[in-house]
């Protein structure tokens, strides 16, 4: 397969990023609904947060790899079966997935650092705060993080059934191109 | 004569107006401070604080007993130097701050014990509950500060058991009771 995207397909790289961001928000989302209602005795009621925050630095950072590859190296031309106002839902959704992930996680990393602590990278690394010591910033940054984060699996939930729409319904081959096909 | 002239005085004492002193408890510029600390795990001693509240009290030197104290507390102010801890705090697992922004503590009554000591009872709301609370309180100081007003200081302790006040999450047997430090510096006005 090719590494990167033509016109008619996906490259490897791209496909890589797509999935493995698709992955982790899955996780995330399911951790972060998970690790907020933990008791205080759970075995996991600092290591889950610890993990999260860990985890969403480096999607940020493959976020950050996935959009300079994108500008870098677009991807391919929509199927021409695809008609103008399927381009604009898709394209739209597409964007608005970019910019809510990008808002979560930045308002994600608004949380713990309000009082200017940094956040640890699986104790290999960590992002120190810069944002700090806004009014109930911790509280407003963790109402905004789950409220986007829902929004985005509603986003999500149109992605897919966009691509399930294309694969069963018009039998094309949109959900094959983000496979290699 | 000559000993009329003290019974003429008890007697005008007794009969002048009680005049008790009005101060203005200096949260303002933070020489005031409601300190609480909780174990944790039983182990070591966490302290935190609520950094926003205002109140007053009247005391008269001559007749302790008639001193009032009444503080409001903007209950989301809690600092306990930990912002993910002080979120949790805030929410409905704790303070529930959304739905109960303020606590407050009013007086009903002071037991003078003499040396500067006594006890206030009064009302606290907190949580939306409101119960009776003791604070052992000790008279620290008072007198002219050096620029030009006149301040009065006292330094009170009590506990509280959180159950009491509706909140009930566990944070482990030795967690149960959150000990207030309260040291109260008042301007008179």
């Amino acid at each position: 397969m090719q590494l990167r995207n033509d016109t008619e397909r996906y490259g490897l790289i791209a496909i890589l990023l797509h999935w493995l961001v698709a992955l982790a928000v899955f996780g995330m989302f399911g951790l972060g609904l998970w690790m907020t209602g933990l008791t205080y005795y759970d075995p996991w009621y600092h290591r889950a947060p610890a993990l999260h925050k860990s985890i969403g630095v480096l999607l940020f950072l493959v976020m950050v790899a996935r959009l300079l590859w994108r500008l870098r190296n677009p991807p391919p031309a929509p199927l021409p079966s695809h008609g103008l106002m399927e381009r604009a839902v898709a394209h739209a959704v597409h964007l608005w997935l970019y910019i809510m992930l990008f808002a979560i996680m930045l308002a994600g990393y608004l949380i713990p650092t309000a009082d200017g602590r940094a956040v640890e990278v699986f104790g290999l690394f960590s992002v120190p705060a810069t944002l700090t010591s806004l009014p109930q910033q911790e509280d407003l940054a963790g109402t905004v993080h789950l409220y986007l984060a829902m929004f985005l699996m509603t986003l999500v939930a149109l992605h897919i059934a966009g691509a399930l729409k294309h694969h069963f319904i018009d039998r094309d081959r949109t959900l094959k191109r983000m496979l290699g096909r | 004569m000559k000993k009329l002239i003290p019974l003429l005085l008890l007697i005008l004492g007794a009969a002048a107006p009680v005049h008790a002193d009005d101060y203005v408890i200096d949260s303002k510029n933070a020489h005031a401070f409601i300190q609480f600390r909780i174990s944790h795990l039983g182990f070591s001693w966490l302290y935190g604080r609520f950094n926003d509240f205002d109140g007053t009290f009247s005391y008269d030197e001559k007749n302790p007993a008639a001193a009032k104290v009444a503080v409001n507390i903007r209950t989301a102010s809690i600092d306990s130097n930990n912002a993910e801890r002080d979120k949790h705090l805030r929410s409905d697992d704790f303070l529930d701050t959304g739905k109960f922004p303020n606590a407050k503590f009013v007086s009903t009554a002071y037991e003078d014990k003499g040396a500067g000591k006594g006890t206030l009872k009064g009302k606290l709301t907190l949580h939306g509950v409101t119960q009776p609370v003791s604070i052992d309180v000790e008279h620290v100081g008072t007198g002219p500060d050096p620029w030009g007003g006149v301040r009065r200081g006292f330094f009170g302790t009590t506990k509280l058991v959180l159950k009491d006040f509706g909140i009930n999450y566990d944070l482990g047997p030795a967690a149960r009771t959150v000990y207030l430090d309260l040291s109260v510096e008042g301007i008179k006005q």
